[in-house]
């Protein structure tokens, strides 16, 4: 929505809101409204300017300024916001729902409560026709690891933890600073300054396998900084090297699940995509593990190397099988 | 906007609130500042379409008539349809409104709760929406989260292009939808597939293009006895939480971590001079755990079941046959 657009709604709004508060200070409005306190004073010069037919002084609305504050004195039959628009209402509860089904964030029946609220006040504007459910996919143990960072996260205190490198198929002790606690995609993240890697890191809570909150007080550098999600969790960067894979239309998943340009489509129903990975050891997994159904074509290397993990996964296989003969 | 043109709508706004009676449009001319200034009669009558227009799209409800059959066409706002009603949230319940306003990815979504919050603020709720949450969740949605949604509410009919995920062909579908669904992140229309003359799920994410109602608003009607919610359950599936087989692996000592912290070592062996531990595995979807297992190549033996080795070392073996690996 533009600028101007948003300009009626806000004029609209402003008198009752000023009414429900006499004497507030105009930078505290104007942030409420997010807008400089420069535009919002010429909102109120606006309003100031309008009233009801007759347009004599007793017509017009009229407000007093003291100092950086401002009330209402009359509002010419302002007293109440617009009611919501479905759209509004819509965007709202939904959210609202999002967050009822998702364990953690906030006490669900405050949620719920607030739900119960807007949609008796927005009247015929009740969304339906949207239903959400499970917003987190979670076992118990990534339930009790939850608690646990959320335990850290409100006394401020460092975590030690063992933790799944799934890029790396490591296991890894490391002591974190806790930052946040993220929800994206229905996972569950920790974002902390992680001490052994000097960075801030994502942690897939159902990839702690074990986690105690210290004594020590969380003490993330002063640069540490959110990470950037608006690209998802997984943001390939240009260093990154890049592969090209033919998907077989069974292996066709793939180029949904993960971070993809899709290039051509091929005869048979084959899709050639092209795709950046951060751990070679992990695209050679990938494609073994889609055993034929994804050919690598770039680079060589790659495809070497999973050629050869195969070759050496049927050699061990064959002396496996000789001793277990015997 | 410019400014002249603010302050008119809000002196409309204003004068059909305070009104009992339809003001016609010639009576609006002659009382609100601001249409003096058209030119001529046509000039001014394409500013009050405008204007009438803008106020449609912001909700607000203009209602048209007249007293008698004699008497011209007039507009009027009534308060009741006008006003938010009384709203009061308790401190615990305006964060919760705080925190969803900015769930949404799309700034479409984001810019109409944000419109809520204005007038739920209007309306003397304390919103405060710089607090600063120590879990921060989102929600995503799709481009064609918007168009279906205003279909189910109007009860229209949608037709849109729709990719499974296995393959390249695009179909064109045409659903009955009776809701949008959010399952596990997720988001879903559900309806009555006319094509299939049944009821179907399609997930956002796979709609290609554009979402283009066809037909009356108030067609579609959604049965009584469905709920939508266990509909998507059942069709997404894979909620079996019961372990279909349990596996005996053999892992080479100190690699395949992520197989490990599912297992139990049971033992320790030796294969072709490499240390390792035999260990004991719950497997819940077979297929995916050969697939699984596979991509650990050397790593990883299986010992038994027979039908789980065989489905590894034909993977393998399709891989070093030059299918995974070569051109």
């Amino acid at each position: 929505m533009s600028a101007a657009t948003d300009r009626v709604p806000r004029l609209l709004a402003l008198v009752p809101y000023l009414l429900a508060r006499p004497g507030i200070r105009i930078d505290q409005a104007a942030q409420d409204f997010d807008v400089t306190p420069k535009q919002l004073r010429r909102d109120l010069e606006l309003l100031w300017m309008c009233g009801l037919p007759g347009y004599g002084p007793g017509d017009l609305i009229d407000l007093s300024f003291d100092g950086d504050t401002v009330s209402v004195t009359f509002d010419a039959g302002m007293r109440r916001p617009l009611r919501l628009t479905g759209a509004e209402a819509s965007a709202l509860v939904i959210a609202l729902r999002a967050l009822a089904e998702t364990p953690g964030v906030v006490d669900t029946d405050a949620v719920h409560r607030a739900i119960a609220k807007i949609e008796a006040a927005a009247g015929e504007a009740e969304p339906a026709g949207v239903v959400v459910g499970h917003g987190l996919r979670e076992g118990e143990r990534t339930a009790h690891t939850r608690e646990l960072v959320r335990q850290a996260l409100q006394e401020g205190r460092a975590v030690r933890m063992r933790y799944y490198t799934a890029s790396k198929d490591e296991m890894t002790d490391r002591t974190v600073d806790p930052m946040r606690l993220l929800i994206v995609q229905a996972v569950a993240y920790l974002e902390g300054w992680c001490r052994r890697a000097e960075a801030v890191r994502l942690f897939r809570l159902d990839r702690i396998d074990h986690i105690e909150v210290t004594d020590e007080q969380a003490a993330p550098p002063p640069h540490a900084r959110h990470t950037d999600l608006s690209e998802g969790v997984f943001s390939p960067r240009e260093d990154h090297p890049e592969a090209e894979l033919v998907l077989q239309p069974d292996a066709r998943w793939v180029a949904e699940y993960y971070p993809c340009e899709e290039l051509a489509e091929l005869d048979g129903g084959r899709l050639r995509v092209r795709m950046r990975y951060g751990d070679e050891s992990w695209m050679v997994r990938l494609v073994l593990g889609l055993g034929g159904r994804a050919a690598v074509e770039k680079p060589d290397e790659l495809a070497v190397a999973v050629r050869e993990r195969a070759a050496a996964g049927l050699a061990r296989a064959r002396h496996l099988a000789l001793t277990q003969d015997q | 906007m410019s400014t002249a043109r603010a302050e008119r709508l809000v002196n409309l706004v204003l004068a059909l609130l305070s009104t009992r009676q339809y003001l016609t449009a010639e009576r609006i001319r002659g009382i609100v500042p601001g249409y003096a200034d058209a030119a001529s009669t046509e000039a001014f009558f394409r500013m009050f379409e405008r204007d009438k227009a803008e106020l449609r799209e912001l909700g607000i409800p203009l209602e048209t008539g007249s007293y008698s059959a004699f008497d011209p066409e007039g507009y009027r706002i009534a308060r009741r349809d006008y006003e938010l009603g009384d709203i009061d949230l308790a401190p615990d319940e305006a964060t919760a409104v705080a925190l969803a306003a900015r769930l949404w990815d799309s700034p479409e979504l984001t810019g109409q709760a944000h419109g809520a919050l204005v007038k739920l603020r209007a309306a003397g709720v304390e919103v405060d929406d710089q607090t600063h949450a120590m879990v921060e969740p989102r929600v995503h949605t799709e481009p064609a989260f918007a168009p279906l949604l205003a279909a189910v509410q109007n009860g229209q009919v949608v037709r849109f292009d729709y990719r499974r995920s296995d393959s390249p062909d695009r179909l064109t579908r045409t659903l009955e939808p009776w809701g949008v669904v959010s399952w596990r992140a997720r988001w879903y229309v559900v309806g009555h597939d006319r094509d299939r003359d049944a009821p179907r799920c399609f997930r956002l994410s796979r709609i290609s293009g554009e979402v283009r109602a066809i037909g009356e608003p108030g067609v579609v009607r959604r049965p009584d006895e469905v709920d939508l919610l266990t509909f998507v359950a059942g069709s997404s599936g894979r909620d079996d939480r019961s372990p279909t087989t349990t596996a005996r692996l053999w892992l080479a000592e100190g690699r395949a971590a992520g197989i490990r912290r599912h297992a139990r070592v049971v033992g320790a062996r030796t294969v072709d001079g490499i240390d390792g531990d035999v260990v004991e595995i719950d497997l819940y979807h077979p297929e995916g755990a050969a697939d699984w297992i596979a991509g650990h190549g050397p790593d990883a033996l299986v010992l038994e079941p027979d039908v789980l080795a065989k489905a590894v070392l034909d993977r393998l073996e399709r891989v070093a046959g030059g299918g995974g690996g070569g051109r």
